[in-house]
C-alpha cells in the first residue's frame, strides 16, 4: 500500500512483535484458528490443513511467491481487503469469521462483512484482528481453489474458491467465492444455494458454475476481457465441483 | 555506527526521528542510526555499503532484493529496518570470502546462470534457504523455490542448472 503511494501513515505500529499471535489449530469441535502473525508459508506446510481442511491446503501454495509466504499472514491478507486476494475468497466459501480486538474488547466480525471496498474494512482506527476462525464443518469438508495468474506471484486474473461439506454423499453447506472479478471479493450465495440439500451431480454442477459466472463482475483489462474472465469462473467451478464428485465416486 | 543522515544539514536532523538499531549481518553484528521508514535494503547498500543485495522493482515482486532473515529468504526492499533489529541476516557477501567462491557461486559459474547479474544475488540467497533445507532437490522443487526471483535475461535454464551443480558439489563435500 506504501509502496503503490495508497497510503502514507504517520505512524506504523509492528505487530510482529507480539507473542504467541503464531498459531493454527483446531479445536476440539473442529474449528480452526489462525493467529495474526501465522504465515502462508506455516499454512502451506501444515499437515493439519491438509488433513483437515482442503479449500485453505489449495490455495497456500497460491498465495504470492515462495519468499512472499515466509513474512506474509492470511489476516494480513484479509485485513489487506485487495479484490484480488486469495484468503478473502477461500474464508469467505468457508464462512470464516476474524476476531478483532480494540479498547472496547473483542467483537467477531463475519469475513463477508469485513470489506467496505477495495483496500478499506469496516475495522475502527483502533481495531486490530488478531484472529481468523473457520467454524465447525457440517460433515466431512471438501473443496479447492484454482487460481489463474500470467506468472507466479501476480495478481490473480481470476480465483475461485468452492467449499463444501459432506454427509455421505450429501451436501450439508456449500460456500463459492470469487478473486479478481469485482471491486471486492465476491460471495457467489446463489451458486452455492443450489449445491445444498443434495448430491453432486453433472447438472447441479453446471448450474452452480453458470451461477457463479453470473455472480462475477470482471472488467476488461490487460489480464484479459470481461467475457473470458467470466468464463474462467464458469470453467474453475466446475472444474474444481467434478474433482469433488470424482472423488466421492472413488470412495464409494 | 553508520549514520545514514549524516550528509543531511543539522536542522533538519532535528525533526527526524531515528532509531538505533543492531543487526547481525553475515555474522557480525552492525548498528546504525535511522530513520523508522528506512528500507532494509537501503540500510544494507547505503549504511553498511553492502552492495550486493540489489533493488529491482521495489514492490516485492523482482526478488533481487532478497537476504536471508533468520535463515529465510525475505524481500529486503519490504522489510524496515528497524524490524531487523537483533535479527540475524545474511547477504550475497556472507556467501564465501573474499577470496573464495561458495559451491553456488561457482555453480552459476560453471553452467553460466546468470547474464547480465542484476538478479543473481537474490538467486543466490534464494537458493542457499533451499539447499540448507533440502540438499538434493529436484528440478521442479528448484523452479517452485526460485519463483518469487525474475530474471529479466530470461536465463532461468541455467539458474536451474547452476543450483543444481551446487546441490551436487556440496554433497560431495
Amino acid at each position: 500500500m506504501m509502496k503503490l503511494r495508497f497510503a502514507s501513515p504517520e505512524m506504523l505500529v509492528d505487530i510482529n512483535g507480539l507473542p504467541g499471535l503464531d498459531y493454527l489449530r483446531r479445536g476440539d469441535d473442529g474449528t480452526l484458528h489462525i493467529g495474526a502473525l501465522c504465515r502462508h508459508g506455516a499454512l502451506e506446510r501444515s499437515s493439519l490443513l491438509a488433513t483437515h481442511q482442503p479449500t485453505m491446503a489449495a490455495a497456500a501454495p497460491l498465495v504470492a511467491d515462495p519468499i512472499v509466504r515466509n513474512r506474509g499472514t492470511l489476516v494480513g491478507s484479509l485485513c489487506h481487503a485487495d479484490p484480488q486476494g486469495d484468503w478473502a475468497s477461500v474464508m469467505a466459501s468457508l464462512d470464516g469469521v476474524v476476531v478483532a480486538q480494540g479498547p472496547k474488547g473483542r467483537r467477531r466480525i463475519p469475513v463477508k462483512e469485513l470489506v467496505r471496498g477495495p483496500f478499506q474494512t469496516v475495522l475502527a482506527v483502533d481495531e486490530i484482528v488478531v484472529e481468523a476462525m473457520v467454524p465447525t464443518p457440517q460433515g466431512v469438508p471438501a473443496g479447492g481453489y484454482l487460481k489463474l495468474e500470467r506468472r507466479v506471484g501476480d495478481f490473480a486474473t481470476v480465483g475461485v474458491a468452492v467449499s463444501i461439506d459432506r454427509s455421505g454423499s450429501k451436501v450439508t453447506r456449500a460456500g463459492i467465492a470469487l478473486t479478481g472479478v469485482g471491486g471486492s471479493t465476491i460471495s457467489a450465495d446463489d451458486a452455492a444455494r443450489v449445491l445444498v440439500g443434495g448430491s453432486l451431480s453433472a447438472e447441479v454442477i453446471g448450474e452452480a458454475a453458470e451461477l457463479a459466472a453470473q455472480a462475477a463482475d470482471p472488467s476488461t483489462d490487460h489480464r484479459g476481457s470481461a467475457s473470458f474472465k467470466r468464463q474462467v469462473v464458469r470453467v474453475f467451478t466446475s472444474r474444481i465441483l467434478t474433482r469433488l464428485l470424482g472423488s466421492e465416486e472413488e470412495a464409494a | 555506527m553508520s549514520n545514514l543522515y549524516e550528509v543531511l544539514p543539522p536542522e533538519v536532523d532535528d525533526d527526524v526521528p531515528v532509531r538505533k538499531v543492531t543487526i547481525r549481518v553475515n555474522g557480525e553484528d552492525l548498528s546504525a542510526v535511522v530513520e523508522p521508514r528506512l528500507l532494509l535494503a537501503h540500510l544494507l547498500r547505503q549504511g553498511f555499503k553492502l552492495t550486493g543485495t540489489h533493488t529491482g522493482c521495489d514492490t516485492s515482486n523482482c526478488g533481487a532484493c532478497t537476504v536471508l532473515f533468520d535463515g529465510q529468504p525475505v524481500k529486503s526492499c519490504t522489510m524496515f529496518a528497524v524490524q531487523a533489529d537483533g535479527h540475524e541476516v545474511m547477504t550475497i557477501e556472507g556467501l564465501a570470502g573474499p577470496s573464495e567462491l561458495h559451491a553456488i557461486q561457482e555453480g552459476f559459474k560453471e553452467e553460466h546462470g546468470l547474464q547480465c547479474g542484476f538478479c543473481t544475488p537474490g538467486m543466490m540467497m534464494t537458493s542457499k534457504a533451499l539447499l540448507d533445507e533440502n540438499p538434493n532437490p529436484t528440478e521442479d522443487e528448484i523452479r517452485w523455490a526460485l519463483s518469487g526471483n525474475l530474471c529479466r535475461c530470461t536465463g532461468y535454464q541455467n539458474i536451474v542448472k547452476a543450483v543444481m551443480w551446487a546441490a551436487t558439489k556440496l554433497q560431495d563435500q
